[in-house]
C-alpha cells in the first residue's frame, strides 16, 4: 500500500479522466509538427537551408532577436519592478496597459507603429528632419519585434518579484546595502526563475515575429526579411517550391529549439 | 504622551526615541530610552504597535511625529529628515529570520560585510568567525533551506552581529522555534549580546526572554507605555492586568472603604501602608494562582469568598480556574476539579498576608 500512498502523494487528487483532454492537446501540439517534418525534401534539403536568401533570414532573425531582447531587459526589468512595488490598483492598471499588445493581433501593431513613426505623424517628421528613417528598416524590425515581447518579459518577472516580496530587501538594507547593491545582489537573483522565463519566452516571441514586422518593416531580403516572412514568401512566392518553405521553418524551429536547450543548461537552480 | 525614564537623568542614553505614529483609529505614542549595551525587553498584546515602534527604529515604517537618535547621532528628526535603513546601523531581526535563500550560510553572514567595503577575503574570514561563535563553523556551505529553524536563527543574528550594528532589534526571534531550540539561541542571545555589548530592544511575548535577555521591561499597551523598570520590578509589581497575566499574578482593582478592600465578593484588611497609597478610592490587590485555597466551609475569615467558575483551562500541571467577580485565576490540582463545569460555585480562600497592593 505504501506504493500507492507514494504515488498519490505525487499525483494529488485530480479527476484521472482529464487525462483525455490533456493528451489531446499534447498532440495538438505536437502533431503538426510532425506533419511538417514529413513533408521535408530531404533530397534538397541542404542546398535549401544553405541558400544566401535562408542564411540571410536566418541570421537577420538571430540579430534582431537578440537585440530585441536585449531592449527587453533594459525597459522591461525596471517596467516589471514598477509594476510589482506598485499599490493595488495602479499595478492592476499598470498590467493591462503591458497586456494589450498581447490581445492585439500583431499586424494592428504593426499599423500602429507605422501611424507613429511614420513621415505622417508628429514624431516620425521629427526623426526624418534629423535624417532618421525607421519604416522599413532592420531597426523597425527590432522595434516590432520588442513591442510584441516586452510584455512576456514584464509579465513573467512581475509575478516573480511580487511572490518574493520585499523583506530580504529590508533585511538588505538593514545590514547596510545601498539601493544599487541590493538590486543587483538580492533582487534580481531571487526573481532569476522569473527572469529566465522572461528572456525565453521574450526571445521565442521575437524571433516568431511576422505581423507587425511585415507590416511595419516589409520583407526586403537583408535588411527586413526574418525568417518567418522568408517562410511566408518562399510559401507564396512566386516560382518558388513549397520545399524551401518547408526546409526553412525546419531551421527555425530546430534553431528555436537549440536556443530554448541553451538557455536551460545556463538557467541557474535557484533554491527556495 | 506616555514616558519612560528608567536611565538616570544625566546619563546620555544610547538610544532615545520618541515616536508617534497614526494609522486611522489606532495611535503609538511611546517613548523609549536604553543605555549603550542595554537589553530592554518590549512586551504587550497583540497589536499594541511592538512591531509598529521597531519598524520605525529601523527606519522601514513612517511615522508622524518624533525623533530618533542613537549612539551620538540623529537618525530622524521628524517624519520628513529621515535616515535611510542601510545607513542607521539597526539590524532587525524578525521571527523570520529572512536568510537570502540563494546564498550560502556563509555568504549570508559574509553580504553585511562586504556591503561595507571589505575585501571578499576579509568578508569570508570574518562570516567564518561568526559561524563559529553561533556554533555553525561546520554549516557554512549550506543553503538556508538545508537547516533546521534555531540554525537559520542562529545565522541571522551571526549575520546581524557581524556588521557590529549601534542597535538590534529582535521581534519575537524564538516564537517560530521548539522549547528546547529556544532555549539554545535564547542562551546564545544572551552570551553574544554580553559580549558585544550591543543596544538591543527584544519584543516578545514571553516572560521568560525578558527576564532571561534584559535588564529592563517596557509594557506597551494600545500604542502607549504602560509600566517601564527594573524586568523584575516590573514582574513584581504589575501595573496592569497584561502585565499581570504576564507575570502570572492576578491583579484585581477593588474599592478601598473604612479599612477594607473590597471587589465583587472578596474583601481584605488593608494596612495603613496599603492605605496611603489608596487614589480616588481604589487599591490594585496582586497575588500569585497558587495562593488561593480551595475551603469546603466558608468559616467568616478574611480572604474568604464564594465564586462562581466561568471557565476551566487544563494546564500540565492540574487545572487553571477562572471565576467571576472578581475576575481570578486559581491554579488547582486536576483531581480537585472534577465534576466542575462553567457556573459551580466554589468557597475560595486567599492568605491576606500574601497579598500585595499596589497603586491603581
Amino acid at each position: 500500500m505504501t506504493g500507492v500512498s507514494a504515488r498519490t502523494e505525487r499525483t494529488g487528487f485530480v479527476p484521472r479522466v482529464l487525462i483525455v483532454p490533456a493528451v489531446l492537446g499534447l498532440g495538438l501540439l505536437i502533431l503538426p509538427l510532425g506533419a511538417l517534418v514529413l513533408r521535408v525534401e530531404w533530397s534538397t534539403l541542404w542546398s535549401d537551408v544553405t541558400s544566401p536568401q535562408a542564411l540571410a533570414a536566418l541570421g537577420l532573425s538571430l540579430l534582431t532577436g537578440a537585440i530585441a531582447t536585449a531592449v527587453c531587459v533594459v525597459l522591461g526589468v525596471p517596467l516589471a519592478l514598477l509594476i510589482a512595488r506598485s499599490g493595488d490598483r495602479a499595478a492592476g492598471a499598470l498590467r493591462a496597459l503591458v497586456t494589450v499588445p498581447l490581445v492585439l493581433p500583431p499586424m494592428v501593431g504593426g499599423v500602429a507603429m507605422l501611424f507613429l513613426f511614420g513621415r505622417t505623424s508628429w514624431l516620425g517628421g521629427a526623426l526624418a528632419e534629423w535624417g532618421i528613417r525607421i519604416p522599413f528598416t532592420t531597426t523597425a524590425v527590432v522595434l516590432a519585434q520588442t513591442f510584441v515581447a516586452l510584455p512576456f518579459l514584464v509579465l513573467a518577472l512581475e509575478g516573480s518579484l511580487r511572490a518574493t516580496g520585499t523583506g530580504y530587501e529590508q533585511a538588505a538594507a538593514g545590514l547596510g546595502a545601498g539601493r544599487w547593491t541590493i538590486l543587483a545582489r538580492v533582487t534580481l537573483p531571487l526573481a532569476a526563475p522569473g527572469l529566465v522565463a522572461g528572456i525565453v519566452l521574450c526571445f521565442a516571441r521575437a524571433i516568431g515575429e511576422f505581423g507587425a514586422t511585415a507590416l511595419f518593416a516589409g520583407n526586403a531580403p537583408g535588411v527586413t526579411q526574418t525568417m518567418p516572412l522568408a517562410i511566408y514568401t518562399a510559401f507564396n512566392g512566386a516560382g518558388v517550391s513549397q520545399g524551401t518553405a518547408v526546409a526553412l521553418s525546419l531551421l527555425l524551429l530546430v534553431t528555436a529549439v537549440g536556443v530554448l536547450l541553451l538557455v536551460r543548461a545556463w538557467r541557474v537552480e535557484t533554491p527556495r | 504622551m506616555s514616558r519612560v525614564d528608567a536611565v538616570t537623568p544625566g546619563d546620555p542614553a544610547d538610544l532615545d526615541a520618541r515616536v508617534v505614529v497614526r494609522r486611522g483609529g489606532f495611535v503609538l505614542d511611546a517613548e523609549l530610552r536604553a543605555g549603550t549595551g542595554e537589553v530592554v525587553a518590549l512586551m504587550g498584546p497583540s497589536g499594541a504597535g511592538k512591531s509598529t515602534l521597531l519598524g520605525v527604529l529601523a527606519g522601514l515604517t513612517g511615522f508622524d511625529e518624533g525623533a530618533v537618535r542613537l549612539h551620538g547621532r540623529t537618525l530622524d528628526d521628524g517624519p520628513g529628515r529621515r535616515t535611510p535603513p542601510s545607513a542607521r546601523g539597526v539590524v532587525l531581526l524578525g521571527q523570520d529570520p529572512r536568510l537570502f535563500p540563494h546564498l550560502t550560510a556563509r555568504e549570508n553572514v559574509a553580504f553585511g560585510l562586504r556591503v561595507r567595503g571589505a575585501t571578499k577575503a576579509a568578508a569570508d574570514e570574518g562570516a567564518a568567525d561568526w559561524l563559529r561563535r553561533v556554533g555553525l563553523e561546520d554549516h557554512g556551505g549550506r543553503r538556508p533551506a538545508k537547516l533546521s529553524g534555531g540554525q537559520q536563527q542562529r545565522v541571522a543574528l551571526a549575520r546581524a552581529l557581524a556588521t557590529a550594528p549601534a542597535a538590534i532589534l529582535l521581534d519575537e526571534p524564538l516564537t517560530s522555534l521548539d522549547t528546547e531550540t529556544a532555549g539554545d539561541v535564547r542562551a546564545l542571545l544572551h552570551r553574544q549580546l554580553a559580549e558585544t555589548r550591543t543596544t538591543a530592544i527584544v519584543a516578545t511575548h514571553d516572560a521568560v526572554d525578558a527576564v532571561a535577555l534584559a535588564s529592563r521591561l517596557v509594557v506597551l499597551e494600545d500604542g502607549r507605555v504602560t509600566q517601564a523598570g527594573p524586568v523584575r520590578d516590573v514582574l513584581a509589581a504589575p501595573a496592569t492586568r497584561f502585565a499581570a497575566a504576564v507575570a502570572g499574578l492576578n491583579r484585581v482593582v477593588g474599592r478601598v472603604d473604612a479599612g477594607h478592600w473590597r471587589a465583587g465578593g472578596l474583601v481584605l484588611p488593608v494596612t495603613e501602608a496599603a492605605a496611603s497609597l489608596v487614589l480616588a478610592g481604589e487599591l490594585a490587590a496582586v497575588f500569585g494562582p497558587a495562593e488561593v485555597r480551595i475551603i469546603d466551609t466558608a468559616a467568616g475569615r478574611p480572604g474568604e469568598w464564594a465564586a462562581r467558575i466561568v471557565r476551566l483551562e487544563q494546564t500540565p500541571a492540574g487545572v487553571r480556574v477562572r471565576t467571576a467577580d472578581p475576575d481570578v485565576a486559581v491554579d488547582l490540582p486536576a483531581s480537585r476539579a472534577a465534576g466542575w463545569e462553567p457556573g459551580t460555585t466554589l468557597t475560595l480562600a486567599v492568605d491576606p498576608a500574601a497579598v500585595r497592593f499596589f497603586v491603581v
